[in-house]
């Protein structure tokens, strides 16, 4: 087995867009159930209606790529408020289910044979990201090559724009967190009702967190497509599995700490790349007998393997990489 | 450093005059409820007639488990809807005002099942509990220098009143961390950081060790020296006897008794009440605790341990 390749494989991807992308959905989402206790289990449709909006903007509109960013947020704000207004005053399981639901629906409807002309329809959309790629500095013309790892130029600038954009998301939710505004956050999270009782309002509060959540998320889809360089409806791009990863990155690195979903997202994307190369490799040299699993398999192996490797760490680091045990016991209290 | 300039101490002797009745009136009530009824079903959890509360004073709410002493609370502060009735604040209407709307007009409550925020520092308890603080907006939160000397103020205060309850040593410790007593201690501290004219505790004393209790009653104490008003519920009748300036009881939803605490122990339906001669419907009583309680509330005696589910 050559492990230099298997190594730079999974450093690749620990750096790789999907990392970063997944660090910005993941930052939302840590924004909504790490600091304010919202269970949002449709982040994937928030990234809906950031693809989805940048493609259209530019496709169907001609806009500049940037307009077409920030029609993805504005999209993004209103299916906040769409799920928001009718849930967050009642318990917190209305908002999983409404979630969940609407990110499907959402990805269904986008999908729909009578929208072609305007979302591509199961087709999707492509041919979006020229005007991106025009903007591209020329420092990033050669792409970047560490060496042991490289990456094109194309996939450079996506990635320099979105690692900065992750950086500027930590440093913002640093700022709100370290606030007044932050600490009402996280009473609501705590108790709804002592934060009403001192006079918060928390139904505003959660919807604040709602919007801010879902604009990260909108932005993780943006970024997702424009690395992948076409928008498409399926359920491993935008259904309810990204969702879930996107929570697993989260708890990896330890929900409601400030660099938790950006290191869990790394990791999460490294052990992936890890696992699948490792696993190749050991059924290519036949160290795993065929008979337990052929290379077409290792797709699903590894997710397998990843599963596992979760429950460990659940069993004994239950608080994630960046988590407070102590935290996590004052839970049972 | 009240932003109620106009809150003054009131002399205990203005009730001497109230009649000893059910919805007496009081010569300046800060609240006044009229026709509040609450329903859960069949159940008729409230139905207050009438109830004036003295402004500047403390009244003890009294009866038992069942009476409808915590969801009246819930219901005057927003937290519940009645089925009828209306109550004013201050001489405002408070009608459909929801939880935080009622907080900041000054009018706080803390919760019979203690509700410290556990996995927030004790100090952060208490600065949330701080009023119009700007870097609450969404916006303004961002620019950390707008809110900063804010802070540092309402910190000042946070250090002032945990001292006070004497739970400075721990400030930076999760509130997950407190003992029970403590946290009925913190949560009346953050309560106290609103600056509320009219404070209502829900069994403030219950599981705070008896050390404990002296100190949180002098600090009930000391409210009314400061000129707010204080609605607590309370099962032990040597506090009540102890801080009260007036005392209501509750039994099955209605009040049944008003007065001072010398005149309740005597009346015959409060020692009914609690004796279950009304013991008709399918209520809760625990009938030992509550004739233990009556036979003490009769006869001006020892301590009781209530305890409430
Ligand atoms: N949410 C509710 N649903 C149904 N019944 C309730 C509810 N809240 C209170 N009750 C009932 O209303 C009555 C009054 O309860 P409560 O106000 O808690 O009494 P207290 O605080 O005086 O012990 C009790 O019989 C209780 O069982
Ligand atoms: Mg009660």
């Amino acid at each position: 087995m050559d492990w230099g390749q298997i190594f730079s494989f999974a450093i690749e991807s620990a750096l790789g867009t999907q990392a970063m992308y997944f660090a910005l959905a993941a930052i939302g989402l840590n924004i909504h159930f790490g600091y304010t206790g919202l269970l949002n289990f449709g982040q994937a449709g928030f990234m809906i209606c950031g693809a989805y909006g940048l493609a259209i903007s530019i496709v169907e509109y001609d806009l500049h790529w940037l307009i077409g960013i920030v029609v993805g947020l504005i999209a993004s704000g209103i299916f906040a408020l769409l799920l928001g207004i009718p849930t967050l005053r009642l318990r917190a399981d209305y908002l999983a289910i409404v979630t969940i639901a609407a990110a499907e629906i959402l990805r269904i409807v986008v999908r729909a044979t009578s929208l072609r002309g305007f979302t591509g329809g199961s087709n999707g959309i492509n041919g979006f990201t020229a005007g991106f790629q025009d903007a591209r500095p020329g420092f990033l013309d050669g792409g970047i090559d560490l060496g042991f790892i490289s990456f094109s130029s194309r996939q450079s600038w996506v990635l320099f724009l979105g690692w900065i954009t992750v950086l500027l998301g930590v440093g913002f939710t640093y700022l709100l967190i370290h606030s007044p505004w932050g600490r009402v956050l996280k009473a609501v999270r705590e108790d709804e009702d002592a934060a009403r009782a001192l006079g918060k309002n928390a139904y505003s509060v959660k919807m604040q967190s709602l919007v801010l959540g879902g604009l990260f998320g909108a932005l993780g889809g943006i970024f997702f497509v424009l690395a992948q360089g076409s928008v498409q409806p399926t359920p491993q791009d935008f259904g309810t599995p990204k969702t879930f990863f996107i929570w697993v990155a989260m708890i990896l690195g330890g929900t409601g700490k400030l660099w938790g979903p950006v290191i869990g997202s790394v990791i999460f994307s490294g052990l992936l790349a890890f696992t699948d190369s490792a696993l190749r490799q050991a059924v290519a040299a036949d160290y795993v007998p065929k008979s337990i699993i052929d290379g077409v398999q290792v797709g699903q192996m590894r997710f397998i393997l990843l599963g596992l490797g979760l429950m460990v760490l659940m069993i004994y680091r239950p608080q994630g990489i960046f988590g407070d045990k102590r935290e996590l016991a004052l839970d049972a209290n | 450093m009240s932003r109620f300039s106009e809150l003054k101490a009131v002399d205990p002797s203005v009730l001497d005059s109230v009649a000893q009745q059910p919805g007496a009136a009081k010569p300046d009530p800060v609240l006044t409820a009229t026709g509040i009824t609450r329903r859960f079903g069949g159940l008729i959890a409230v139905e207050v007639e009438h109830l004036e509360v003295q402004r500047g004073l403390i009244t003890a709410l009294i009866g038992p488990n069942g009476a409808g002493k915590t969801t009246f609370f819930n219901l005057i502060t927003g937290f519940d809807l009645p089925d009828d009735g209306t109550w004013t604040f201050e001489g405002r209407e408070m009608g459909t005002l929801p939880p935080h709307k009622v907080a900041r007009q000054g009018m706080v409550r803390t919760f019979q099942l203690t509700k410290a925020l556990s996995k927030i520092t004790v100090m952060d308890n208490m600065k949330l509990g701080a009023p119009n603080q700007s870097g609450e907006n969404f916006f303004r939160a961002l620019v950390h220098p707008l809110w900063r000397q804010q802070e540092d103020e309402i910190e000042e205060r946070a250090i002032a009143l945990l001292d006070r309850f004497k739970l400075s040593h721990m400030s930076d410790e999760f509130a997950g961390t407190l003992s029970g007593g403590q946290r009925k201690l913190l949560e009346m501290a953050r309560a106290l950081m609103t600056d509320p004219k009219l404070i209502m505790l829900d069994e403030p004393m219950a599981g705070v060790n008896p050390a404990l209790t002296q100190s949180l009653l002098g600090h009930v104490k000391s409210l009314r020296d400061e000129g707010r008003t204080v609605i607590f519920v309370e099962h032990d009748m040597d506090v009540v006897r102890d801080i009260s300036d007036w005392v209501v009881v509750m039994a099955e939803g209605m009040i049944i008794a008003e007065g001072p605490h010398s005149a309740i122990g005597e009346n015959q339906a409060v020692v009914d009440a609690y004796l279950g001669t009304h013991h008709d419907s399918a209520l809760t009583f625990d009938d030992e605790t509550t004739a233990k309680m009556a036979a003490e509330a009769a006869a001006g005696a020892d301590s009781a341990e209530g305890t409430d589910t």
